[in-house]
């Protein structure tokens, strides 16, 4: 007993992050193919033997314990990764994707990771941020921060019609009504003439208060990317997702999804609502994905309806599936590497899915939970009775 | 004397089968109830019929002065009913702290707001909730109130069960329905799991129990008086001993002699 109550260190957290640190700016900054596959080569076989060794019990019991202070670390290496490539435009672009997508996997993480609700149309709901931006941008004079407000509302909205049919059907039923909005969506983008039909439309970038994010900085004669505007936004927005999540799994709320998603019979039992909170996860989850589309549209410049298909969808279903389903860091590791890996590899882009489908396969069959399981809830890191 | 409990020709069809023929059964206040019959005889639709689960053909069912024939699972559980299951229905990747509290909903504040923004008034909610579930858990197994936060999967179905029980138990009932405690058990952990329960009947006097087993010195030892089922209708009814030497009820476990 006396070892189980001796407190974690925070040691074996913070090495994590900084070795996780090294590797990115490693990875993000060489470019020749056979580095970068060398360079995967070594990061798999660091994990696989990290994992053998027994190092991860200490790095995730020290992250238990110290979470906020980890939190803190993980966000001052995010920012030095920026630092280190502050005038890339490629590198940044694809760090500021790492952390929109994140978000969007966080909403999908509340629907399906904790209320157990599939969501096969997370890329539409993206895709219905991102249109927001553009159309309010392009023809209001709606302020920008509050454009991506809307854009989460709208998600949500949208979501709200597919909420009749997924409460009255369950499981595999529920996931194929979210399959059939994913196509509805795009067919009713392609052939909406005010929406730019099949070629999309242009986004305007965002501008605060007169600050235009499109013009590169200069601070002190060193001159920085445009989308580091982008970033800073993006890490802002990624932060509050991850408080909102982390909140929501550590109460009584998250206690309630994880009820019904286990077995919906006991927890009418127990008085839950289970309509009531299907709801509140799926339109919380919703909100994110619109918040993160409405913010990548204006990132990315332009919307086409090719870039919201069910196949995004399923590529963000597999981040969560690779991740390891309910846990908020597993979830940034996994988009990290099903966004950045086909971007540094540009031979295998063509094969993106094959390899999509390779690593879910893998990882259903040798660790099903993820690559970060979701540790048992605590609901105050190092709390102790 | 006041029944807590009464149902009135209640009845519940599965296609063909009746699976309570007009049943009719009271419950007093304070009682310990055993509700025997061979398998199918209809025990556990009772239950759940009483608990919302299931609706009822025909019939009434009346709850503390309340009609609750058509109402939710929800409410009748709000109203003081719980349960435990006859094939253990923890959620096993949840820690032990976690079950218990599902069980304690209607106490629990449900707000979004207070729930993710007020941490500091979520937190001594928490921590009250913690203490209770604990207090709880040590009358059944001290050595289990020491692991309130590792996952229920780890754990043997005599833990399991005092842990479905103290998930009924933590919001305060004024009805318990037990569903086959012992099954699955030894006969040493059901004397065990028996103890724990009479020693809370015996803090909580107002706690009434209704409980479905086929473990006849169970039955014996705990309840006031036994309802005997078969074919969904009652056909004994009365302290243990009389209805164990009643031939109906002696025919309907062994067959026609």
């Amino acid at each position: 007993m006396a070892a189980a109550r001796e407190r974690a260190s925070l040691w074996p957290g913070f090495t994590a992050l900084v070795a996780a640190a090294v590797y990115m700016i490693v990875l993000l900054g060489v470019e020749r193919p056979p580095l970068v596959i060398l360079l995967l080569g070594v990061g798999i076989a660091a994990v696989v033997a990290g994992a053998w060794a027994g190092l991860f019990a200490d790095v995730s019991r020290s992250f238990a314990e110290h979470e906020d202070a980890l939190g803190l670390f993980a966000i001052a290496a995010l920012l030095a990764v920026a630092a280190f490539f502050h005038d890339d435009h490629f590198v940044l672009l694809l760090v500021t994707t790492v952390l929109l997508y994140s978000v969007a996997t966080l909403g999908l993480n509340i629907q399906f990771g904790y209320a157990g609700v599939l969501n096969f149309a997370g890329a539409s709901f993206f895709g219905v941020g991102a249109y927001t931006s553009a159309v309010l941008n392009a023809y209001t004079p709606v302020p920008h921060l509050l454009v991506l407000l809307i854009g989460g509302l709208l998600a949500a909205l949208v979501g709200s019609l597919l909420l009749l049919p997924v409460l009255r059907t369950r499981g595999h039923y529920a996931a194929v009504v979210t399959i059939a909005f994913a196509l509805l969506f795009k067919t009713f983008i392609e052939v909406n003439d005010v929406l730019g039909g099949p070629q999309g439309m242009q986004v305007k970038g965002m501008s605060i208060l007169g600050w235009s994010f499109n013009d590169n900085i200069e601070i002190g004669g060193v001159s920085l990317s445009f989308y580091m505007n982008y970033f800073v936004v993006s890490l802002l927005l990624l932060i509050g997702a991850f408080v909102v999540v982390r909140r929501l799994e550590r109460s009584w709320i998250g206690l309630n999804l994880d009820a019904l998603r286990l077995d919906e019979t006991a927890a009418s039992c127990f008085g839950l609502d289970i309509t009531r909170w299907k709801i509140t996860a799926f339109l919380i989850g919703n909100f994110l994905i619109g918040l993160a589309g409405a913010l990548y549209g204006m990132v990315g410049g332009f919307v086409a309806p090719n870039n919201y298909t069910f196949a995004d969808s399923l590529i963000l279903v597999s981040i969560l599936l690779l991740g390891g389903i309910g846990n908020p860091w597993g979830l940034i590791v996994a988009t990290f590497i099903v966004v950045v890996v086909p971007e540094k590899l540009q031979a295998i882009q063509e094969y993106r899915f094959l390899l999509y489908a390779l690593m879910v396969i893998a990882m259903l069959l040798f660790r099903p939970e993820g690559l970060l399981p979701r540790p048992v809830r605590r609901y105050f890191p190092g709390w102790r009775p | 004397m006041t029944h807590l409990l009464e149902a009135r020709g209640l009845s519940r069809r599965f296609g063909g089968v009746l699976a309570l023929d007009h049943l009719d059964l009271s419950v007093a206040a304070n009682e310990i109830i055993g509700l025997i019959g061979p398998n199918g005889s209809g025990k556990t639709t009772f239950f759940n019929v009483v608990t919302g689960i299931y609706g009822a053909d025909e019939g009434r069912v009346t709850f503390d002065g309340r009609d609750i024939t058509r109402a939710s699972a929800r409410a009748i559980y709000q109203a003081g009913v719980s349960r435990t299951f006859q094939r253990s229905r923890l959620s096993l990747p949840l820690s032990i702290f976690d079950n218990i509290m599902i069980g304690n909903h209607k106490h629990l504040n449900q707000g979004l707001w207070f729930n993710l923004f007020s941490r500091r008034r979520f937190k001594q909610e928490f921590e009250a909730g913690y203490r209770a579930a604990r207090a709880l858990v040590e009358l059944f197994e001290p050595e289990l109130a020491e692991r309130m936060l590792e996952p229920a999967a780890g754990l043997p179905m005599i833990d399991r069960r005092r842990i479905e029980i103290c998930r009924a138990l933590i919001s305060g009932p004024k009805l318990l329905l037990l569903d086959e405690p012992s099954a699955g058990m030894t006969h040493e952990e059901t004397t065990e799991l028996m103890d724990d329960i009479l020693l809370v009947r015996e803090r909580n006097k107002n706690l009434t129990i209704i409980i479905v087993e086929h473990e006849m010195g169970v039955i014996e030892r705990i309840t006031n008086r036994c309802v005997v089922l078969n074919f969904g209708r009652k056909i004994a009814e009365g302290r243990y001993r009389a209805v164990a030497a009643d031939a109906q009820v002696q025919e309907a476990y062994l067959g026609v002699a």
